[in-house]
């Protein structure tokens, strides 16, 4: 541990240096908090990008195909092209709408996963917000998502995004349970809900090795119920393309539609890096018990890499099962998380729990 | 036949006898549906082929196909009336649930109205469309089709009933219950396959009706065929059902051919079932992917088209082009076949086992596809017969309707092969029958791809082509199901009515009730499964 | 590609020609450059297919030809989401209303590209009672690709053709894409009659 670089010391210096040019306390917070904002968009939107990028190099791959290679180098601009030309596409005016609650509704998707992003642990210190139930929070604005979701579907007026809305908030409110009783799993073995301890916590084994059998069937559910959270193949049903069109966002057009399509993928990252973050130790390197010396080496490998390493992996099995499964039908779906899912994932917590109150668990 | 024909007198003294290829019995409008009735139940006539309509000038007709389910033989019986301008015939809709769109049809094109059909809208044109386009007399730019006004909607249907004092009735009827919530999908939606509209009523996600809307892409071949000589109507057939283009070909070739009395070489009828069966496989395999990637696995499309793509390199060496090949002609087939063909076709062969075992695969032993495709859209013999479903759609549920089998044409006798039958008559019977007539294909093609005879491959056709006064009747196998032409002569050098028989209408017409009971998400797992063209029931 | 490799259209050189004679801004020519970069390298297409030509298309974004290459998989069934229209197959007397207002519905800037026989002129079924004499009548045509269904070669040649017009337009200054939309208005009177429509 102590090799890997903690970013809080930066952070303490510049927050030392803006105290010692004598600037006010509140506007040393404001000036912060403007900063981490403007990086936390800029970031934000360079993952989307790279992500829509990832995403359809990847399904090339699954198709024989060579996927986007015209546009920069190998095609990686080919994304940015894409963003210039929302930005500037024309918003469509619609008759006989809900104006407010229809551009209401894209705002309300992004602003939760961009929530949900700020308390994600990107390495030693380098986490936005840090509260004892950094968790809890996170599932906390997750599930504003969807009210953004039946929101667009209602108020653009048309039957489809109306059906899509609808499915998706069955379905959605369905796999929250799924994703909460599996993280709750995990906060029983962790003892806590802040993320940085559940990290630190990790430092000798993963999470997934240390917790064995319900930790790899906690695994296992969250990335199903997470695949379903985030609206994707085989339960994209919301935006099923050839029975709804477009789902809930048929009726946007530009950046609008824009933001529903980066806030997907977002929602991608943020499920992989939930998941990295509960059962693969965050930006904690791998660590083998006894190999000191092979820890060492990891260690040099600065966190920040290890945490999106995890997550793009993680993601990479979800766009996995997009590119491969048929799409589930909406009482196959429901079937899934209350008859299968949920008594599975109960049955679990309580076999965790013995695990935990017995010790069984492996220890360092 | 000639029992038959005096069992036919006996009952019907009115009706008169005209030997054709296949027996037509004229027959007094009074006694249509008794006759229709009498060879269904009594003779066992059991599937309507189709009706045709005619315009003689003086007179308006409609000519039913039928055909014998268990004996495969075929008849058909006329009607005709000389009143142009209430023309009315007896409906036969209660006999055959299919009439009702083949009446719809014929009301349509020549305005003759159908008595007792429950649905006596137009079928493919609008609901303002000015008079009757198949019509001898109708002038064709007398209505304005780039008219970008929307068309005028009615949920209501007309039903024709003949009154007491002999004169027609009309009475109004909803298509739609008053609450049900109407979701309109398509003209232009990614599942219906191209520009075909369902009125879908739902309760949840629950369908409970389907009104199927066609003529999205009606484009009028019938009535092109007529002004055209016959080497020029070929290339419609491939424009109709762009998958089965040779197959199509081969069927108005084999009828024209046998109405001018020319002698097919031989070489060109094998290369021609060597091409029917190639455009069968490559048909086949974008089913596949088509119907996968409605179902959200999109990725055995790409998998799927590779193999259409190694077949249209073998199409495009020998035709020249890659959709549209117009191969087949009068008298056999364009051109040779380009000197690479066998070593190709068997190059394919030997690939196909792998491929269709990757198929599978991927998608028949997946959880997720049997949980969607089984016991779903159940459609027994009975129905399947009912509403004319032919192909591997028809043959999933039990009925043995491959036209290569009962009615063998070209070199298809010589060949062993089998037809697949299958009894569950569901979208995932459907969907295996396909895979396992490619099988069944390649086994043809291996038969034959070694057996190539020398020779010409082009018999000798007069330039200027006139077919003897008659009519003939031909069908042949599509890709997706049992395929016909009808060509009615005058003896010039055009055809007085070519009428095509195809098999998507059918397969359209059949998803509202099959659907019904089912949710909004299997209307596309079942009308996929059906596999209908757009363009082939619009014609 | 190199400008070199490509030069083979006379109208767009034209038309590149006659942007120019004007002068540009300096500022404004670089953040219409930028603009047109992105645009005309993320044409997304609309899924919108009657007949043969449909089929092609699908190739298009099959192995063989991948369109994903140049970015033009996307392909969204939503029209206003889409950029441009693949007019790809015959269109009829029924359909004209339902074609015009997809069009209507696509969002600023659309383009459409006339894919085939059919939908130039026709085809094959020009002289029938209900197609289409060309989609030209009806809405304002980018790119015609000629063919019976033109090869997928064609139809990416086609698109690309496009993407080079995208390229040379004027996002600041130029002539308006609405004032050219009110011309063709004026010189077509189907597209008249179907904005008086849109205006209710």
């Amino acid at each position: 541990m102590e090799t890997t670089f903690d970013f809080s010391t930066i952070t303490q210096w510049f927050n030392n240096l803006l105290l010692g040019w004598g600037l006010q306390p509140w506007l040393v917070t404001t000036i912060e908090c403007v900063l981490v904002g403007v990086g936390l968009l800029l970031l934000y939107a360079l993952l989307a990008l790279f992500y829509i990028y990832f995403e359809r190099k990847v399904c090339a791959a699954f198709q024989c195909r060579l996927g986007p290679n015209r546009v920069g180098p190998l095609g990686l601009l080919q994304s940015f092209a894409d963003m210039f030309k929302i930005l500037i596409k024309e918003l469509i005016h619609l008759k006989n709408i809900d104006r407010f609650l229809f551009a209401l509704a894209p705002y309300l998707v992004i602003i939760a996963s961009m929530m949900a992003f700020s308390v994600l642990p990107w390495g030693p210190g380098l986490q936005i917000v840090d509260f004892n139930i950094g968790i809890f929070f996170l599932i906390a604005v997750s599930s504003i998502g969807v009210l953004g979701i039946l929101l667009a579907g209602w108020s653009s007026n048309n039957k489809f995004t109306l059906i899509g809305a609808m499915r998706s908030g069955a379905q959605m409110i369905s796999y929250e349970l799924s994703i909460g009783l599996s993280v709750i799993t995990m906060v029983a073995f962790a003892g806590t809900m802040n993320v940085e301890e559940i990290v630190l916590a990790q430092d000798n084994l993963w999470f997934i090795f240390s917790g064995h059998v319900p930790a790899i069937i906690a695994f296992i559910i969250y990335i199903i119920a997470g695949t379903a959270e985030t609206n994707r193949g085989p339960f994209d049903l919301p935006e099923a393309e050839s029975e709804l069109t477009a789902g809930y966002h048929t009726e946007y057009s530009g950046i609008h539609f824009g933001f529903f399509y980066l806030a997907e993928y977002l929602n991608l990252f943020i499920v992989a890096g939930v998941a990295s973050l509960l059962f693969f130790g965050g930006w904690m390197p791998l660590h083998i018990p006894g190999f000191d010396g092979f820890n060492h080496i990891m260690n040099y490998i600065p966190g920040v890499v290890w945490f999106i390493g995890k997550a793009v992996v993680i993601s990479f099995v979800i766009i996995w099962f997009k590119w491969t499964f048929p799409r589930l039908r909406i009482d196959q779906l429901l079937t899934l998380e209350w008859k299968y899912l949920l008594p599975i994932n109960l049955f679990n917590l309580a076999l965790m729990v013995m695990i935990v109150v017995c010790g069984w668990y492996v220890h360092w | 036949m000639a029992t038959i024909k005096e069992d036919i007198a006996a009952r019907f003294p009115k009706a008169t006898f005209d030997e054709a290829d296949v027996l037509l019995i004229n027959i007094p409008d009074d006694q249509l549906h008794e006759l229709a009735r009498s060879l269904r139940d009594d003779f066992g006539y059991d599937f309507l082929i189709t009706i045709v309509g005619v315009d003689r000038k003086d007179s308006l007709g409609a000519i039913y196909f039928l055909s014998s389910t268990t004996q495969h033989t075929e008849i058909s019986f006329q009607v005709t009336t000389t009143d142009r301008e209430h023309p009315a015939f007896e409906s036969i809709a209660d006999l055959w649930s299919i009439a009702t769109i083949y009446e719809r049809e014929i009301f349509d094109f020549y305005g003759i109205i159908f008595l007792n059909n429950p649905d006596m809208r137009r079928l493919f044109l609008n609901i303002d469309w000015k008079g009757y386009p198949l019509r001898k007399d109708y002038d064709m730019e007398s209505n304005n089709i780039l008219s970008t006004e929307s068309e005028r909607q009615s949920d209501f249907t007309n039903v024709y009933t003949r009154g007491a004092d002999g004169k027609i009735e009309v009475a109004e009827k909803a298509v739609f219950k008053p609450n049900d919530f109407v979701v309109n999908i398509g003209p232009q939606h990614p599942a219906t396959h191209g520009v075909l509209r369902f009125r879908t009523a739902v309760d949840g996600e629950m369908i409970t009706k389907i009104d199927v809307y066609m003529g999205y892409i009606h484009r009028g071949i019938e009535k092109l065929c007529e002004s055209l000589g016959y080497p020029q109507t070929l290339h419609y057939t491939d424009r109709m059902d762009y998958f089965s283009a040779h197959n199509y070909h081969h069927g108005l070739c084999l009828c024209i051919e046998r109405a001018a009395g020319i002698e097919v070489p031989r070489r060109a009828q094998v290369i021609r079932v060597i091409m029917d069966e190639l455009s069968r496989i490559a048909s086949h395999c974008l089913f596949f992917g088509t119907y996968c990637m409605d179902l959200g696995a999109t990725t055995m499309l790409f998998y799927t088209l590779r193999v259409r793509e190694q077949i249209l390199d073998i199409m495009t060496k020998t035709c020249g082009a890659r959709m549209t090949f117009n191969y087949d002609c009068i008298g056999g087939v364009m051109a040779d076949v380009d000197p690479d063909f066998v070593k190709d076709v068997k190059a394919l062969l030997a690939t196909l086992p792998a491929n269709l075992k990757e198929y599978n695969k991927l998608f028949v032993g997946n959880v997720i596809a049997e949980g969607r495709l089984e016991n779903m859209g159940n459609m027994s013999r009975e129905h399947a017969i009912q509403w004319g479903v032919t192909g591997p759609s028809g043959r999933a549920s039990g009925w043995s309707c491959d036209v290569r089998k009962t009615h063998p044409y070209a070199v298809y006798n010589e060949v062993q092969f089998d037809e697949i039958v299958m009894q569950e008559g569901d979208s995932m019977a459907r969907f295996k029958a396909r895979i396992l007539e490619i099988e069944q294909s390649a086994r043809i093609i291996e038969q034959l791809i070694d057996n190539i005879p020398e020779g010409e491959v082009l018999a000798k056709v007069p330039k200027v082509l006139k077919l003897p006064v008659g009519h003939w009747f031909q069908l042949v196998e599509g890709c997706r199901g049992l395929f016909g032409v009808y060509i009615e002569s005058d003896g010039g050098t055009s055809p007085v009515r070519m009428k095509f028989v195809t098999p998507s209408l059918n397969l359209a017409a059949v998803v509202d009730s099959i659907t019904t009971g089912n949710k909004i998400a299997d209307l596309i797992t079942i009308a996929g499964s059906l596999d209908y063209i757009v363009p082939d029931m619009d014609r | 590609m190199p400008y070199e490799a490509f030069k083979d259209n006379e109208y767009i050189e034209n038309l590149v020609q006659e942007l120019q004679a004007s002068g540009t801004n300096v500022l404004v020519g670089s953040l219409d450059k930028l603009i047109n970069w992105g645009r005309s390298n993320s044409l997304w297409p609309l899924t919108f297919a009657t007949s043969c030509c449909g089929i092609e298309f699908v190739s298009l974004g099959a192995a063989r030809f991948d369109m994903a290459r140049f970015g033009w998989e996307v392909a969204r069934s939503s029209p206003r989401q889409a950029d441009f229209m693949m007019v790809a197959g015959t269109i009829v007397g029924r359909m004209v209303p339902v074609f015009r207002r997809l069009y209507d519905q696509l969002a600023e800037p659309k383009y459409v590209i006339a894919c085939g026989g059919c939908a130039i002129s026709g085809g094959p079924f020009k002289r029938s009672y209900h197609v289409a004499k060309g989609i030209e009548d009806i809405v304002p045509v980018d790119v015609f690709v000629p063919g019976c269904p033109p090869c997928p070669e064609a139809m990416i040649y086609g698109i690309m053709q496009l993407s080079r017009k995208v390229k040379v337009e004027r996002f600041f200054g130029g002539v308006n894409r609405q004032e050219k939309e009110q011309d063709f208005v004026k010189e077509h009177p189907v597209a008249a009659e179907a904005e008086k429509i849109i205006n209710g």
